[in-house]
Formats: structure tokens, sequence, C-alpha cells
């Protein structure tokens, strides 16, 4: 009873060349979901910035793929999870350019308006999860900020 | 699992997973010759027959899951398809919500008999219990199919409101390396969606230099439409494309100064013609009026 | 029902993106997805060359490209900037649509970086001969 896009998996996040697989397994549960080329590109990106996240602040983790239906829309989440030193302040690690390592501090910030779906769970000493969901042919979020 | 079980209704769900499992056969074949299946499967009996035993498999399956009145239950979803099918096909024969509502009913009472010459000898507290899950599985199934059904008629819609937006957004050539894109009614996110990607589409297609977002015909430019055309503008810059907006009337640019809006460093004109006068002069293109005889001056 | 997923191009596997040399313009493709190590190795790679040949521009064609994310996107901003200060000026060509939309989307608009549509007006924006506007087949064909 597998969907068509196969069922969840879980992959490995330990060293950049995990991105790739990353980016690349992301890329392809996405076309198989019937996600346009747009949405394919955010979702893959978002991935990408969530993936260097959980390798750059929690020290390596897991990404899990679920592939959704929804009264008949289908769906993408994916959770990572790291065992790091996690975030005090979420609030502030949303804003954009707050970065405690590289990139230019898009990271959750920036993945979050990527999908249409964005939650954390994080406090110090106990990790960090990341869960964020697309769905098939929905318009993007309302943004207020420009 | 019996402690999970009496956790329901004493541990009646499993009996009813178990009766669903042995009669397996039998139940399929009677429903094979209720209208539902009837309609559906109208070539082959046995397809009837096969396409019944899925649904008693999928019931069991969420009966052994102790979800009967979960219509997101994971056992529903290897079914999910099919019901939605054949609620479909029964749609399109012209039947109402309310019919189909009715032929998914008419699946109980052939299995209810069943169940209860099954239970034949059994308490009648047992039995009551037992009836009970059935007819609250089987009404489960029927909203499982309900809900199949609406959501395809919003695929449906949802379907149908992009490909209008598409229609709806005709980028044109205006001249050599020049498009323009009039934007006609509201701009919600979904329309800029299609906007933008359409227009940076064809500013590759054409690799057209310049784009001209014509605004005339939107009826309010607020925060969020000014937004959508910064966004464009950005993203066409970053293609290597200059977009130009124009068609902001008097009463937008006076709304706009009032709001703090402010479109950044995006050129601006107030007509689509300015806006194209202004690209011509960028590329050094000049536009001569002939003469009074016709003759081109200089 | 998974033969028409289109799988990304896997990027070179290691190590080294190739730089060209035209004229006084440096040519640099990037195709499919990309290590972070690569990137950084590509950034080192366009300072070094810059600083040897002297060029005055530098062209970066994205086409191939279908992932830019803020990783890539500084790596870009940077090589950018390091070739100003070497009196250098970049190009960045052939972004696709869905890979712009996304940067936008991001947050990440590169205000710092020259963009053209094909490698040839690229060439033309940094040999700084005016635009031709004659109609028909601009971008086609050699100059």
């Amino acid at each position: 009873m597998d969907t068509a896009a196969g069922a969840q998996a879980r992959l490995p996040i330990r060293s950049d060349m995990d991105l790739m697989w990353v980016r690349q397994h992301v890329r392809q549960m996405a076309a198989a979901l019937g996600f346009g080329l747009v949405d394919q590109t955010k979702l893959v990106t978002a991935a990408s910035e969530l993936a260097r996240n959980t390798l750059v602040y929690g020290g390596g983790g897991t990404m899990e793929t679920t592939p959704l239906a929804e009264g008949g829309t289908p769906g993408l989440r994916l959770t990572f999870r790291d065992e790091g030193p996690g975030i005090a302040d979420l609030e502030q690690a949303l804003q954009d350019g707050f970065t405690s390592g590289e990139g230019l501090g898009m990271g959750l910030g920036g993945a979050r308006r990527l999908v249409h779906e964005f939650a954390i769970e994080s406090s110090p000493g106990a990790g960090t999860t990341v869960r964020v969901t697309s769905w098939v042919g929905r318009p993007p979020l309302r943004r207020e900020e420009v | 699992m019996p402690e999970q079980a009496q956790k329901t209704s004493g541990s009646p769900t499993p009996e009813v997973r178990d009766f669903l499992r042995r009669r397996r056969e039998q139940i399929a074949q009677r429903w094979a010759d209720e209208p539902l299946f009837r309609s559906v499967f109208t070539v082959s009996r046995d397809e009837a027959v096969e396409a019944g035993k899925s649904v008693v498999d999928a019931l069991a399956q969420v009966a052994d899951a102790e979800r009967v009145e979960d219509p997101d239950a994971a056992g529903f979803a290897a079914v999910r398809e099919q019901l939605a099918r054949m609620g479909a096909a029964r749609s399109r024969a012209g039947l109402s919500t309310g019919q189909v509502s009715t032929e998914l009913a008419a699946l109980r009472p052939p299995v209810e008999n069943l169940l209860l010459s099954d239970l034949q000898g059994a308490s009648a507290d047992h039995t009551r219990a037992s009836v009970t899950v059935l007819n609250v599985l089987m009404g489960t199934l029927r909203v499982v199919v309900m809900q199949t059904a609406l959501s395809e008629g919003q695929s449906l819609i949802d379907r149908q409101r992009l490909q209008l937006l598409e229609v709806a957004t005709p980028v044109i050539k205006l001249w050599d390396g020049i498009v323009a894109v009039p934007l006609i009614g509201t701009l919600d996110s979904a329309r800029s969606q299609v906007v933008m990607e359409t227009l940076l589409e064809t500013i590759v297609e054409q690799q057209a230099r310049h784009a001209i977002l014509d605004i005339t015909g939107v009826p309010a430019v607020d925060s969020l439409v000014a937004q959508h055309l910064m966004k464009t503008v950005a993203a066409a810059r970053l293609m290597g494309a200059e977009c130009i907006v124009s068609g902001i009337r008097p009463a937008i640019a006076q709304t706009m100064v009032h709001l703090g809006l402010d479109l950044g460093n995006v050129v601006t004109r107030a007509s689509l013609a300015d806006a194209l006068g202004y690209v011509l002069h960028q590329l050094g293109v000049g536009i001569v009026t002939p003469g009074p005889n016709g003759a081109v001056p200089r | 029902m998974n033969e028409a997923v289109p799988w990304p191009l896997p990027g070179p596997a290691t190590g080294h993106v190739p730089v060209l040399r035209l004229g006084d313009v440096l040519l640099v493709t990037l195709q499919g997805d990309l290590y972070d190590s690569t990137a950084e190795q590509l950034q080192r790679d366009l300072a070094e060359a810059i600083a040897r040949s002297g060029a005055a521009g530098v062209v970066i064609d994205v086409s191939g490209v279908d992932v830019v994310d803020s990783f890539l996107g500084r790596i870009l901003a940077e090589i950018a900037g390091q070739a100003r200060l070497l009196a250098a000026r970049t190009v960045l060509v052939g972004m696709r649509p869905a890979v712009a939309i996304t940067l936008v989307e991001l947050g990440l608009t590169l205000p710092g970086l020259r963009t053209a549509l094909s490698t040839e007006a690229a060439m033309e924006l940094l040999t700084g001969r005016a635009w031709p506007a004659r109609s028909g087949g601009r971008h086609r064909g050699s100059p």
C-alpha cells in the first residue's frame, strides 16, 4: 500500500556529501508526488538549508521523508533531527541574518518561507527537530515581510 | 491483544475482525449483487468480487487496528483510490451525493445478516455489541467514500482555477527582446505565482532583456501586491532581465504614497507606452514620425 | 510510477570546476549539483586565476544548476566580491526561473552581482559594446 513515491525513508546527515543525497532524494520524491518544477526547487532548497543546519549546528543527524495525502492532495513532509546543543532562543534563530555558523543566516527563516508548514522543537541540550510540509498545487503562503 | 479490545467495547472488535476475514468471500459475493458494485463493474462480476474483497480486507485491517471510528485509519489507504473511482463513476452516471450515500448504506445489511447468523447462540449483549461495531465500521466506510468524492471535486476546482489563471496571463512580445504582461484583476498569491512563472519562462524563451509589468488593470495596490511586484522584479533581475512597472494611475500612486509603499529602485512609468519608450531609448532605438508628406525627416 | 522522474544530473564527484579563459574574460560553467567543497575550491581557484591572468571579467554560467541554496548563493556573492577587489567584474548567466523564484523567496537577491540571460549577453556587458538592437538572432552567432 505504498504511495507512488514510495514509503517513508530516513537519510543520514553526516557530511556535505550527504547534503547532496538529501537534495537528490527530496527532488526525486517531490517530482514523483507531482510537485511542479518551482515547488520542487523550493522544497529541495529548503531541505538543503535545513540539512546544513542539522550538520553545522546539530553536529549531524537525520532527515526523514514522509509522503502525505490530505483529501486527495499529495504532500511531502521532511523531518530533520539532531542531538546537538539545541537552540535557546527560537524567535531569534528564525530572524534573517541570525547565524552562529556559516551561510548568510538564511537557514531557518529562509527555509520557512519556502514551505507551507513549518514547526520546530528545540531546547538547550535536547537537540533540535524541524518539520516542514508542502502540498502539491497550493499557492505560496502570504508573507507580511518583503 | 485482548486488553486493548476491552478498552473499546468488551471484545467485539476482534470478533468482527475475525468475522470479516472468515467471511471475506461471501461478503464480496453478496456485495457484487448490490447496485453500487453491479453498476460500476458492468463488464465482469469477478472484478466486482475482487474489488469487494479488497474493501473487506481494508475493513478487517481497520478493525484489527481498533480504529473503527477513524476515517483516516491506515487500513483505508489501500482502497481509498478504488473507492474514489467507484464514487466518481456513480457521480458521472448522474447520481447525487445523497444517492451514492444510499447505495453505500445498502452494503451494510448483507454483512449484518451474515454476522448475525454467525453469532447464533451468543449472548444478546455480545451480539448487540458486535453489530454496533460493524455498523460503526460501515458508517466510517461511508465517510471515507464521501471524503474522497468531495476532495476529488475540490482538486478539480483547484485545477480549473489554475488553468483559468494561466489563460488570463498572456505575455506579449512588444519588440525584439521586450515582453510585456498586462495584469488585469486582483493580484493574489496564486495569481502572482502564475504571473511570475509565466513571465520568467517567456524571458528565457524570448531572451528578453526587458519586461514590462503593466498594472493598469489592477484595481488596487496594497502592500501584498507591491511585495509580489518586487519579488517578480527581483527574480527577473537574477536571470538577467530588467523589469519596468507601468500603468500606475494617479489614484494608485497616491494610495501607495499614503501607505508608505515603495517599489525600491524599480523603474516605473505612468503608461505602457512610456515604459516602451523608455526601454527603446535604453536599447538605442529611436522612433521617428514621418513628415507631413510621408517623408522621413533628417 | 517512477519512470518519469527527472533525476538531477550528478555533479562532478569532487574537486574541480574548470576555468576557461576567453580573451581577458574567465568563463566558468557550473553543472548539476555541487558539493560544498567543490564550490569552495572554485572560489579559491577563481581568486588565483584572476590574480594570475589579470582578467577584467568573470562569467559564471549557472544554466545547468537546478538548486542554489544560501550556501552556494554566499559563495557566488563572495566570488563577485573578491573579483571586484582584484579589479574584475563578475556576471552570473542563465539562472533558471525556478531557481530565481526560490532565491527571491529565500531572501537572497544577490544585489552585488551582475546578471545576464546568455553568455553572449554577458560578454557584451563585460567588453562594453552597445547592445545591438537589430531584430532577430542577436544572442546567437558570433559578433
